[in-house]
């Protein structure tokens, strides 16, 4: 059995992975198709995307319209079990109490992690993203350019299966010819969010979105991805057979039973399982890496959460991709007389420069959409437009440093529990429209709402980091990490540019708001600090040891035979969503462990 | 840790045989209706005596079965008394009646998912549960002033009446008392309404149906936005 329970590990392993999702995933893959032995440690429960997606199911199925609970924090059909913000057992604190100054941090206990609960969203840093400290004065350069890492992406993209086009728009860039999926047509509020922007100068276009808007080509794709490992490529195109193109039907935050929206487990870890090489240890909650005399890391320590009891696993290289933060508290609790103050902290840097998105929205009411004909709207559900970052030329025009990309989000969309009062606003009744009134405007309002969201950079600052704290526990007596937080100047102006032009785009639509954009007010407006899910940093990559905790290929400077791989690598955050970085840095930090195995410097 | 999840573990990464696109949609298909209809009859409120105070029941959990299709009661034990069920299939025909294009939401049964909502454990649905439960006494005495033994037996133009003045209630203040509770009901039982196949039909939502393609909205829909043909 590949899955396996902890008295059936094998005595060693070339490499122990923590963590299943977008990084850890990616490293196992690699790793196994290239003959490496490897474990993957993950402290959630197998999650079986095929069978427990509710693909169709509609709300009224669901407990509760399906609405969000303590027990289910992102509705009831969301791909996510035992995960959410605040998980039973598993307490984080705040240094502050003010909520602007409070950090949500939103843990994915489950196989293939926050890969099942993902709007799919892939973009690529841009060659601007990768030096935030010489354009902008604010943050850090990253060690890497984005010419070092665009082959990565090339190939993660690839291996994934991601739709797009190719736009060249300035700091968000293309992939290679040949490696993107043709992108979906857009929905009408899409089109007509094109049509009035254009005029505003900012140009609505395809997203990139880990969805299979076609099969992808099993005979060309494997021999690309490994040109000369033909068990490898045998395995993936395999794989790539089982997955289907998009049936335009079901929201991909549910999961996708026939495998056409991306996530770990079916992309990643089944292949490799299938290979021989891989080990999957669930219900495995790491506590501590080990190192041995030399200093060099040799396993890692876990809690098997089904008994209680403790195991190590031992392996040559220990790759970290538990999710930034996690990775973080690991670290900051592998303690040893070598590092007393955390396992590669000798910079001080470990839990450092935590970013996220900065994130706005504003919504209006569009007359034009109403009372259309009949139509279904679901195209690839969820995001297919966005507008990237238009002013990444003019920057130094701006108040603030780092831009954001602004997505629309619009649509005949299933209709929720909140459908029953959106009408409110827009009725002509005199009190709020019920009975056949109500029904009425239902019937002409549905789909005639808009939003747009705008997601921004962060530059790494002093004031946002993570520690541990110095009495809480978890369940298993494994110390928990301390969020410090707070949003700078910089990002409040940058959420009043955001509310400024989304209320103008909005406007250009001919659309009515019932709420004023929060230009004078930014704070009212930003998204509280981890609400987006995006965090990163903690582990920082740099070219400096002193400075930072990883090299440029994911290794701990202290540490060379640890790596990580998840977000806590980077220098700060750009105003594209992480994952794709994630996997694409991944991707190369695995194919460079690769190449010194074949060394033997390991 | 339960037997699911072992199978889970057995079945999870064992899908060998290579699926097309109909078979697919076939499988999607089949495995929705095939889906076994739940148990009505669920263990609910002791419909004779008073009804509790409050709810002491505990959620679905963070694991819960997400393809199992849940029932009103399934999950936790409901509250409304025979009388107030009277009264909210009342409200609910009165809220979202029926018209030409589609049924009433009591022959869709969300009445029972306003119980299921006032009933639910999770403090999402507290105040909900206590301003409803006071508004249904609140109608039945407004009902009691106007020489009626309750709101039920009311004639159906003084019923729509004390609605319509809640509803103005509503708009004005829908914190306050008693215009907070028709807005909260309205919202469930509107909102109930809309979540149903019929509901979604008639607010003119036509996904949720496995397409084998995506093509954009139809001419006419661009022709009205005066939008060119797409690429």
């Amino acid at each position: 059995m590949p899955v396996i329970s902890p008295n059936h590990k094998r005595s060693a392993y070339d490499v122990i992975v923590v963590g299943s999702g977008a990084g850890g995933g990616q490293m196992a893959y690699t790793l196994c198709m290239e003959g490496g032995k490897v474990l993957v440690l993950e402290a959630g429960r197998m999650f079986d995307p095929v069978a427990e997606t509710a693909m169709l199911h509609t709300w009224d199925m669901a407990p509760l319209r399906g609405v969000s609970t303590p027990d289910k924090q992102y509705g009831f059909y969301d791909a996510s079990v035992e995960s959410g913000w605040e998980i039973p057992g598993e307490p984080y604190a705040n240094a502050s109490k003010e909520k602007l100054r409070q950090f949500l941090w939103w843990r994915q206990r489950m196989m293939g992690g926050r890969t099942n609960h993902w709007g799919r969203v892939s973009l690529r840093n841009g060659p601007y993203d990768f030096k935030t400290l010489t354009r902008q004065g604010v943050g850090f350069d990253w060690p890497i350019s984005y010419e070092d890492l665009a082959p990565w992406y090339d190939k993660a993209e690839m291996l994934v299966g991601i739709f797009g086009d190719q736009e060249g728009i300035e700091n968000s860039p293309d992939s290679s010819p040949g490696v993107l999926l043709p992108p979906p047509r857009f929905r009408a509020g899409e089109l007509l969010a094109r049509q009035r922007a254009k005029k505003l100068g900012i140009d609505v276009v395809p997203i990139h979105r880990a969805v299979l808007t076609k099969a992808q080509d099993a005979a060309r794709v494997p021999r690309k991805l490994h040109p000369r490992n033909k068990k490898a490529q045998r395995l993936l195109a395999a794989n790539m057979r089982l997955r289907l193109p998009c049936i335009y039907a079901t929201d991909c935050h549910r999961g996708c039973s026939i495998k056409a929206a991306f996530d770990s487990t079916s992309v990643y870890l089944t292949p490799a399982l299938k290979s021989g090489n891989l080990d999957i240890l669930p219900n495995a909650m790491a506590r501590e890496v080990t190192l041995n005399k030399a200093g060099q890391a040799n396993g890692v320590t876990f809690i098997d959460k089904t008994t209680g009891s403790e195991h190590t696993a031992k392996g040559r290289v220990v790759v970290l991709a538990a999710g930034s933060q996690e990775s973080v508290r690991l670290l900051l609790n592998s303690k040893s007389s070598q590092f007393p103050d955390g396992l590669a902290n000798s910079s001080g840097k470990v839990g450092k420069y935590l970013t996220d998105s900065v994130a706005s929205r504003v919504s209006a009411q569009i007359p034009a959409l109403e009372n259309l004909p009949l139509h279904n709207e679901d195209g690839v559900v969820g995001q297919q437009a966005y507008m990237p970052w238009w002013l990444a030329g003019q920057q130094h025009k701006l108040d603030f440093p780092g831009g954001y990309k602004a997505l629309t989000v619009s649509g005949r969309k299933m209709p929720s529990l909140n459908t029953g009062k959106s009408f409110d606003r827009v009725s002509d009744a005199d009190g709020i429209p019920f009975g056949r009134k109500l029904k009425e405007d239902a019937r002409r309002y549905y789909g005639s709402f808009q939003s747009i969201g705008a997601q921004g950079a962060m530059a790494a600052n002093d004031n946002c980091y993570s520690e541990l704290d110095p009495e809480l526990k978890d369940q298993w007596g494994i110390p928990v990490l301390r969020f410090h937080w707070k949003w700078s100047n910089d990002e409040l102006r940058q959420v009043a540019h955001q509310q400024q032009s989304m209320a103008e785009i909005l406007e250009a639509m001919g659309g009515r708001f019932f709420r004023a954009p929060d230009i004078k007010n930014p704070e009212k407006a930003i998204s509280q600090g981890g609400r987006i899910i995006h965090e990163v940093g903690g582990a920082i990559m740099g070219e400096d040891p002193a400075k930072s905790v990883t090299d440029p290929w994911c290794r701990t400077w202290d540490v060379p035979n640890l790596i990580v791989a998840d977000g806590a690598t980077f220098p700060g955050t750009a105003d594209k969503n992480p994952t794709l970085t994630i996997m694409a840095l991944a991707y190369r930090a695995a194919d460079h462990l690769v190449q010194e195995f074949e060394k033997g410097n390991l | 840790m339960n037997t699911t999840q072992t199978q889970h573990e057995e079945r999870g990464l064992a899908n060998e045989e290579r699926l097309n696109r109909r078979q697919a949609l076939q499988w999607i298909g089949a495995a929705t209706a095939a889906i076994p209809l739940l148990e009505r009859d669920a263990p609910a409120a002791d419909r004779s005596g008073a009804r509790p105070k409050s709810v002491v029941a505990k959620g679905y959990g963070p694991d819960p079965d997400l393809i199992r299709q849940y029932q009103p009661g399934d999950l936790w034990p409901l509250t409304f008394t025979d009388a107030q069920r009277r009264l909210m299939i009342e409200l609910c025909d009165i809220i979202m009646p029926a018209d030409n294009a589609s049924p009433a939401a009591l022959t869709l049964g969300v009445h029972d998912f306003v119980d299921e909502w006032i009933s639910s454990p999770y403090p999402g649905q507290k105040s909900d549960r206590s301003i409803i439960l006071k508004g249904l006494e609140w109608l039945d005495e407004a009902a009691v002033q106007r020489n009626a033994s309750n709101f039920v037996s009311l004639p159906a133009r003084e019923q729509f009446a004390i609605c319509e003045s809640l509803a103005r209630d509503a708009k004005k203040d829908s914190r306050r008392f008693p215009g907070s509770f028709f807005y909260r009901l309205r919202n469930l039982v509107a909102g109930g309404y809309y979540t149903t196949p019929a509901g979604m039909k008639d607010i003119g939502y036509l996904g949720n149906s496995p397409q084998t393609e995506w093509n954009g909205p139809p001419k006419e829909v661009l022709e009205k936005l005066n939008l060119p043909p797409q690429k």
